[in-house]
């Protein structure tokens, strides 16, 4: 049974989230529907272990669907790349689902928790999606599956601004997806074929026609849009602040992320780095708009009182780590950009989920509101402080990792601004960590963080599981730096 | 780039003067609702733009007609398709043997052996677009409602004004901080 | 068992202490019962490892690679261990010390005090035996962030404001400025192995580092290295004297400080290469900033009344010598800043236990107010003076060797304003600290009630060994003399 599966996983992969959705909603009990979505969830976490372990050689596995094969029909593809993305995004979806239930009877109104599970599977198979198939325009299909799903996620949060943060999210979200398709309707213009490999053989890397220009411009700005990469990245704060705290959670865990990998996919492995980096100058764009958005990010992280939009505008600079590294097109550049969507998704969901705890306990995410939580909620408070370390890039734990990548790689190239200025930016995620920290241990304690106490175990658990994976990966890297070099070195190896 | 040309890609003026158009409301829109018709009207001229590419100066309907693809059978360059062709094409040669007959003379008329056909692939990839503008535009719509339930309006402006004037008293949290509504505001200032 | 071995478990008991404490924290008396075991326990495994390097062996044990080219390993060489062996004896007397000290004074949370101490030793001592500069660097933020807890210990306004300069000045050197040059050596020779002689030798001899970026390069490690409180980034050290006195005993007078300027010691001789740094004369700026530091430190230390702030400058002052030493790059200056770190440790060690004991017993935290406290607590003010005396270097106090070798160097190099610095530094001394003792033993302006007011036993006991340990060191240091020789004279024969 599970032989005569195996050469199907790819496309199981997609078809087992996407067909839980509608059981989700046909169930329409919030109980039973997490169930399935869980089920769900480690099935899909486990078949991409599996492609993983497949995929981990030289050899990639090459998915046709409905036995089509490509031009004609739709290919899926896992290599090192796609199946490290989809293998931690998996991941992170079933330890979200994990620590989900509490705090989804909290914050979302019972009549819609098991559409939530629904579409939170959605989006789930959008993202999952877009890393798995080889194809141009099912690219843009599973990233309105994903964006689609997720302007509805959001949309549940309690309050009123909610519906208001995901309408500005789909308008602008939108508007990337639209430019994204120009761009692929342009490349397919002039190479007359969506599967990417094939426009990557007929594509021309020299000086070509201005069309294969225009398409790259669109592309590049449709899926800055969805990368949320400065000064693309306006819709991301009202969306990650207002959506219910496990929606933040998951979305900014994976979907920035998924995006970049699109992001890089393209650049790599469709476009090539030599006509993006040598013939156009879009490295050195990048890593100008990459320190900026660093530095513009985590100085209005600083300033905020909202820890959720604080950790929001912290994204936005993570995001600049991620294409720094990448824009160095180099292997140790983009291991150290690869490297950093992991660590940082760890990173990231971890502090999300600790918001949650706090927003379940004290009812609010206002820093004014935490003062003194620390103390009556010490298992909590002392996640936050892990999780902090984390995103500052402490030694032993994951963010470690990415710097220190990040680094020798701007050294190799001499690129000493941009090392000077990676240093400088994490002094910037120390005060705006810190000063969480201090407000949860030293401030007088707030009337609601008087009464609470720790948040319940079943959110507990999950939350430091994904802070010990963020330490684990800190001190034991072959299947994080490991996999991820290996990924940036079958990406650079593609490119003609 | 002569004069002729300029007028001959006249669809293309076509589809950038939409993009343009739909772009400039979702810019300059402030209604909420005539945002998601800009949103439309964007979208709507991609999908010329792949129809447009898709179709060939001269070419017909992208329908292989079956004695074209009897006589290109021994020679088709698909992959795998082969088996799927050749059943499509005998169920063909049966159901259409007045139309084949009709097209050959017709064939023969023009005076050509084989056809020039319109790229079926872009209106295909444009029908799944299209159900992806619906999706987008059903969820937007659905958004509106709700806004305009919670803040009895959809003016973007006059939202975020209400917004502003509730200001650090909303936790992100709990709808029940925040109810401030557009008559307070009005009344407010 | 092997040296080898030995390693493991000696950086192992630490930790296992701090979980043994973790899991008895609700029984106080087995809590700190086990943590005075355990500490005797590393002491033996110490002498141990002492008794094979200070023989000429170098025991060694790899953790493994964190990333590829960067290993976590260790290796034992003469100063680690010498540094390594003060830490631990005095870790046992700092236990006992702290156990009457948080009693007597109804601190809170002591279980989590008696953990965190435990962790900063296990810090204490991978710094010691790093075998390169990578683990060196991970064991010395791991140090910054457990002392955090324990400097903020009491949770009020006044730790918040020390804690926060704490941190903030020493993650901002250590992730600015030593990451940096860690990053910038990596790239320049591919290896941060400690090897003696220095791993930069071939790349200054090719001309590929010049003089100038030699002696930038060690700017950032002489100001990033900001534990060793060179001015200007010596804020955090009287800023951390908020912590209860037993933290600030042990480890702002000799773990946290002394990490610091073992790794200056070791960057200098290790990375750099004592021979380097006197031929291109790179490092004698920094003698100059080392030896202004040591005179104005000083010069603040007598406007201090509060006594745990002198002693805060006073250390400030003297761990500029031992920075001193490391600078001039003499064979007798290495040995005299090699010997200091363990003269300095227990005479500092000894005045910041009086400091605590007088805390305790008489309520006093500034010397004005100290008149006539003498006659109440004889031992601990006879001990004061015995500290004071090794502190200021005249015999029959240690401190003597230890600045008559710095003096020594200084002359080596023909640096007299720097061999005027030192003296003037001793005056200085003597000014701020022999008056606190015998302003104590006068008569007090009223007459007290009480004829005998010593602190806790617990207290007393480890101060007198202290005290008395800073006669025997003047005694010992042929000894200290002989083992530290390997390093300051690498061609005289003995492997490293």
């Amino acid at each position: 049974m599970i032989e005569s599966l195996q050469p199907h996983l790819p496309v199981l992969l997609i078809a087992i989230p996407m067909m839980t959705a509608p059981l989700c909603v046909l169930v329409g009990r919030a109980s039973l529907s997490y169930w399935l979505a869980m089920l769900a969830c480690v099935v899909t976490f486990g078949i991409s272990i599996q492609l993983m372990i497949h995929a981990g050689g030289s050899s990639s596995i090459r998915y046709e669907l409905g036995g089509w094969s490509p031009p004609y029909g739709i290919e899926y593809v896992v290599d090192g790349f796609s199946g490290f993305v989809m293998m931690f995004v998996a991941g992170l979806a079933t330890m979200v689902m994990a620590y989900a239930p509490a705090s989804v009877a909290a914050e979302i109104s019972p009549s819609k928790q098991y559409l939530f599970y629904a579409t939170y599977l959605l989006c789930l198979t959008g993202l999952l999606g877009m890393c798995v198939t080889g194809d141009l325009f099912n690219v843009f299909v599973f990233l309105e599956v994903s964006s689609l799903s997720s302007y509805a996620l959001i949309s549940l949060g309690k309050t009123r601004r909610a519906p208001l943060a995901a309408f500005q999210y789909l308008i602008v979200g939108s508007i990337g997806a639209t430019f994204m398709l120009i761009g692929i309707g342009l490349l397919y213009q002039m190479t007359g074929t969506l599967n990417m490999a094939d426009i990557a053989a007929r594509v021309p890397h020299e000086e070509g026609p201005r069309t294969v220009l225009v398409a790259f411009a669109f592309l590049t700005v449709g899926l800055g849009i969805k990368m949320a990469v400065f000064p693309l990245h306006t819709w991301l704060p009202n969306a990650y602040t207002y959506a219910p705290s496990v929606v933040t959670c998951f979305i900014a865990a994976t979907a920035t992320k998924v995006s970049v990998y699109a992001f890089t996919r393209m650049i790599f492995g469709i476009i090539s780095s030599s006509f993006a980096f040598d013939v156009l100058p879009l490295d050195s764009e990048l890593m100008a708009l990459s320190i900026v958005g660093i530095f513009v990010a985590s100085i209005a992280a600083i300033y905020q009182d909202n820890v959720k939009r604080l950790l929001a505008y912290s994204s936005v600079a993570q995001i600049g780590y991620m294409l720094l590294g990448i824009s160095m097109a180099t292997p140790g550049g983009l291991t150290a950009g690869i490297v950093h969507m992991f660590n940082h998704a760890l990173i990231k969901g971890s502090l999300f989920m600790v918001v949650g705890c706090f927003a379940l306990r004290l009812g609010s995410v206002r820093l004014s509101d935490w003062a003194g939580a620390g103390r009556t909620m010490p298992w909590t408070g002392f996640a936050w402080a892990v999780g902090g370390l984390g995103l500052i890039g402490v030694p032993t734990t994951a963010g470690f990792i990415s710097k220190w990548l990040l680094l020798t790689s701007a050294f190799e190239r001499d690129l000493w601004p941009v090392a000077l200025m990676v240093l400088a930016s994490s002094l910037l995620a120390v005060v705006y960590v810190w000063r969480v920290v201090e407000t949860l241990y030293f401030a007088p304690p707030s009337e609601s963080a008087k009464k609470a106490r720790d948040a319940p175990v079943r959110m507990l658990i999950p939350t430091y599981l994904l802070l010990s994976t963020v330490m684990l990966f800190g001190v034991w890297t072959p299947y994080s730096a490991g996999l991820a070099r290996h990924a940036a070195q079958a990406l650079l190896g593609a490119a003609p | 780039m002569s004069g002729a040309d300029i007028v001959g890609l006249y669809n293309y003026w076509i589809v950038i003067f939409l993009m343009m158009t739909g772009f400039y409301i979702l810019l300059a829109r402030k209604n909420l609702i005539k945002s998601v018709i800009g949103l439309n009207v964007f979208q709507t001229s991609v999908f010329l733009l792949y129809i447009t590419m898709g179709k060939v100066r001269g070419g017909t309907a992208p329908i292989i007609p079956p004695n074209i693809a009897a006589a290109s059978e021994h020679h088709q360059v698909g992959h795998n398709g082969q088996t799927h062709a050749s059943a499509i094409e005998e169920f063909a040669t049966e159901a259409f043997e007045p139309l084949v007959r009709a097209s050959q003379q017709l064939d023969h008329a023009a005076g050509v052996g084989d056809i020039v056909y319109s790229n079926p692939l872009p209106s295909v990839l444009m029908l799944t677009a299209i159900v992806v503008g619906i999706a987008t535009t059903a969820l937007a719509l659905a958004l509106v409602v709700r806004i305009r339930e919670d803040y009895g309006t959809i003016d973007e402006s006059r939202i975020l004004e209400i917004d502003r004037v509730d200001g650090p008293a909303d936790s992100g949290l709990n709808a029940s901080d925040s109810e401030t509504s557009i008559e307070a505001v009005e009344t407010a200032t | 068992m092997s040296p080898d071995q030995l390693i493991s478990i000696a950086l192992g008991l630490p930790l296992i202490t701090a979980g043994l404490v973790a899991c008895l924290g609700r029984w106080p008396n087995a809590r700190d019962l086990a943590s005075g075991v355990v500490g005797v326990l590393l002491l033996i495994v110490a002498s141990f490892l002492a008794s094979s390097v200070f023989g000429g062996r170098r025991p060694e044990w790899s953790l493994g690679e964190i990333l590829p080219g960067f290993e976590i390993a260790f290796r034992i060489e003469p100063l680690g261990m010498l540094f390594a062996l003060v830490a631990s004896s005095l870790w046992i007397l700092t236990t006992a010390y702290a156990v009457g000290y948080m009693r007597g004074h109804h601190e809170s949370h002591q279980t989590r005090f008696f953990a965190c101490f435990a962790v900063a030793i296990f810090a204490a001592l991978a710094a010691a035996f790093s075998a390169n500069l990578f683990t060196l660097f991970v064991a010395y933020e791991v140090m910054t962030i457990t002392t955090y807890p324990l400097v903020t210990h009491h949770g009020n306004q006044e730790s918040r404001r020390g804690g926060r300069v704490y941190l903030g000045i020493l993650l901002s050197t250590s992730i600015g400025l030593f990451m940096l040059g860690i990053v910038w050596t990596w790239s320049l020779v591919g290896t941060l192995d400690f090897r003696l002689g220095g791993i930069l030798r071939p790349v200054v001899e090719s001309g590929d580092l010049s003089t100038t970026a030699l002696t930038i390069l060690l700017g950032t490690f002489a100001f990033g290295i900001g534990k060793a409180a060179l001015m200007p980034f010596h804020r955090w050290l009287p800023a951390a004297m908020v912590a209860p006195t037993p933290v600030s005993a042990l480890l702002h007078a000799v773990a946290v400080v002394k990490v610091g300027v073992f790794a200056i010691l070791k960057v200098c001789v290790f990375i750099f290469g004592a021979d380097v740094l006197r031929e291109t004369g790179a490092s004698l700026p920094y003698a100059y900033v080392a030896g202004f530091t040591l005179l104005v430190a000083s010069l603040v230390a007598m406007t201090k009344d509060n006594l745990k702030a002198r002693l805060a400058y006073s250390t400030i002052g003297q761990l500029a010598y031992i920075t001193l030493g490391a600078m001039l790059a003499t064979p007798s200056a290495i040995i005299g800043g090699g010997m200091h770190i363990a003269m300095h440790a227990v005479g500092k060690i000894t005045l910041f236990f009086c400091a605590g004991a007088i805390y305790v017993a008489a309520h006093q935290k500034n010397i004005s107010d100290m008149r006539g406290l003498g006659r109440q607590m004889p031992i601990t003010f006879g001990a004061f003076l015995l500290a004071s005396v090794s502190i200021i270097g005249v015999p029959p106090g240690g401190g003597a060797w230890s600045k008559w070798f710095l003096a020594m160097g200084t002359v080596e190099t023909d640096t007299l304003i720097l061999t005027a610095a030192l003296m003037i530094s001793s005056l200085l001394n003597i000014a701020y600290l022999v008056p606190i003792p015998m302003r104590a033993f006068q008569k007090a302006d009223a007459p007290s009630t009480v004829d005998w007011n010593e602190a806790p036993t617990l207290c007393v006991v480890p101060l007198t060994i202290t005290a008395i340990g800073t006669v025997v060191l003047f005694f010992a240091a042929p000894w200290i003399y002989e083992a530290l020789r390997p390093i300051a004279f690498p061609d005289a024969g003995v492997a490293p």
